[in-house]
């Protein structure tokens, strides 16, 4: 159990002690993302810009150009909320070589409410010509992804959150651009999930084997560029097909598996996560609940 | 020495018929910047390429509607072939409305007004980083930096001290809605740059000694420094001179032929 803000952090220090060219940039909030573990190590190359994630995110582009490779981070709120003109005008359109890495994401940020529970920075980035859009859904994930990032050219965006996510992954697994991992070969349905919501997916997975019913999970780490062939594949072989994601419905995973399938397969596809609504403060676990993030409403959908 | 106010008026005869070419664009904010920009790129900048292939000095058009100066000030370095010019703006032009870095010799996209100066602060934090000399430019309406973002950058500059920076301010008192006093109220922009930790000084925008002096001087500060460039909107032109209307607007044949002709050219 490990959460995937803390793997970046752990990143950070793990590559920054390889590679002098990495540089971080954050935004009053080097404890919550896990930035403080490298600016501790290696001070000259962190760089806190206060509160102003404007700046920031300008900043760390300037320094990107001059070929630095630059990691900036924030609350997705933040992020992808205060600064996503910067980051659509001067990261994306100049196709600035830059990693941004959003903490935070989803309602599972909890007691902090709604101003700090991003759910549509998904939405907001994947309009976003030339960008790329990592989910990571546990530690292993997220290390190898943002190694991947590394390899990648232009604008990247990876959605990393607060709490601790089971593991799922280990050292051998691949995680590539455009590409996604499969659990199990079930042919009664498919789900769909992203970062946070692939443990309950998997969870669900289990418990609709011991009733029957045999579906797989699809871990759909990389949203932009999304993996079309999976979905279509998963759409022609299984029954069923739902996606369940910590993110606004409207724009999110589920938006673009429609996109997907109206496109190439047409078939249904029942969505879960958050039904045009804002966040609110409470226990992550408990907000899981009361919006229908849970392995049990996945359960009752196959089971209808 | 090069006759740096014979390439201001060559600059200003390419603005006019790039703007009339393309029947929009901006010409007010162009010409208020003309002699900044020719003092940089004629005089001041270092314009050769480091190990890196980086350029020694950087600049950055934060005012980014000013692009028809900046294209013309680019093509009278070669960096943009000067048959390309009258493209601006159209379809199969790579010359946008505002600058991108598809442009050979622009680093950066700019033109959302508010950014440039974080750009700029990132690209000389890494040359103190890197230990890397040369400095970087940037220039900024006095209407744009109603933006907040510009003030973040310049705590930025500030905490991070960097005395590569060298924020240029083409202060021509107009914006789109009117006056800059009217619209926002910059009110001394002197003692805020002061306050912000700048070495601040203002000079005649249109001056070339001035403007060379002032670049020179920030070379040798030892903090970011700010250039107040007191300009006129529309310099040049005996109708669009302080005129708010010549923000933003196409021009006619017959104001084409009058503005080239008050520039001593041929129509």
């Amino acid at each position: 159990m490990k959460s995937t803000r803390k793997a970046y952090g752990e990143f950070l220090v793990e590559e920054g002690a390889k590679n002098n060219d990495i540089v971080v940039f954050d935004a009053d909030l080097a404890t919550a993302t896990q930035t403080k573990m490298f600016a501790e190590k290696f001070p000259n190359r962190h760089f806190d810009m206060g509160i102003s994630e404007q700046d920031m995110v300008g900043t760390a582009c300037g320094m990107a150009i001059s070929e630095k490779s630059v990691f900036a981070s924030s609350f997705a709120m933040f992020l992808a909320g205060r600064a996503y003109e910067q980051i659509r005008n001067t990261a994306a359109y100049s196709h600035v070589n830059i990693n941004f890495c959003a903490t935070h994401s989803g309602l599972a940020v909890g007691e902090d409410g709604a101003t700090h529970q991003c759910v549509e920075d998904i939405a907001l980035l994947n309009v976003i010509p030339s960008m790329k859009i990592f989910s990571p859904a546990d530690e292993m994930a997220t290390k190898s992804i943002l190694k991947e990032c590394l390899k990648l050219d232009g604008p990247k965006y990876v959605r990393l959150g607060r709490s601790d996510t089971p593991d799922i992954y280990s050292s051998v697994d691949k995680f590539e651009l455009g590409s996604s991992h499969t659990f199990g070969t079930g042919k009664d349905g498919t789900i769909f999930a992203t970062g946070m919501t692939v443990s309950i997916a998997l969870e669900a997975k289990e418990i609709l084997k011991e009733k029957g019913i045999n579906v797989r999970v699809v871990d759909l780490y990389s949203i932009k560029p999304i993996d079309k062939n999976n979905i279509i594949k998963c759409a022609r072989e299984t029954d069923k097909l739902i996606s369940i994601e910590d993110h606004s419905i409207i724009g999110g995973i589920g938006s673009i598996i429609s996109n997907v399938l109206s496109d190439e397969y047409p078939k249904k596809l029942i969505k879960i996560g958050v039904d045009d609504m804002f966040g609110k403060s409470g226990n992550a676990k408990k907000l899981y609940e009361m919006y229908g993030i849970t392995k049990e409403n996945i359960i009752e959908k196959f089971i209808q | 020495m090069k006759d740096l106010r014979k390439i201001s008026n060559e600059i200003r005869k390419d603005i006019i018929e790039m703007i009339h070419s393309a029947g929009s664009g901006h010409p007010g904010g162009s010409m208020s910047c003309v002699e900044i920009l020719v003092c940089l790129y004629h005089q001041i900048m270092d314009l050769s390429l480091d190990e890196n292939n980086m350029r020694k000095d950087k600049f950055i058009l934060s005012k980014g509607h000013a692009a028809p100066a900046y294209y013309a000030v680019l093509s009278s370095k070669g960096f943009i072939p000067k048959e390309d010019l009258l493209s601006l703006r159209k379809i199969d032009s790579y010359l946008e409305g505002h600058p991108s870095n598809k442009i050979n010799g622009v680093d950066v996209s700019s033109g959302s007004l508010g950014q440039g100066m974080s750009i700029a602060n990132g690209m000389a934090l890494e040359k103190k980083l890197s230990k890397k000399g040369g400095n970087v430019y940037c220039l900024l309406g006095d209407g744009e930096i109603e933006e907040g973002q510009v003030w973040e950058a310049f705590m930025s500059a500030n905490k991070y001290n960097l005395s590569n920076v060298v924020a240029i301010i083409d202060n021509n008192g107009l914006q789109i809605d009117g006056t800059v006093e009217s619209v926002k109220k910059l009110d001394k922009l002197y003692d805020k740059m002061v306050a912000f930790g700048f070495n601040t000084t203002i000079i005649d925008g249109h001056d070339i000694n001035e403007i060379i002096d002032a670049l020179e001087d920030a070379k040798l500060s030892n903090k970011p420094n700010c250039i107040i460039a007191k300009t006129v909107k529309g310099k040049g032109i005996s109708f669009m001179e302080n005129n708010v209307s010549w923000h933003g607007k196409g021009i006619s044949d017959d104001d084409y032929n009058k503005a080239i002709n008050e520039l001593g050219g041929n129509v």
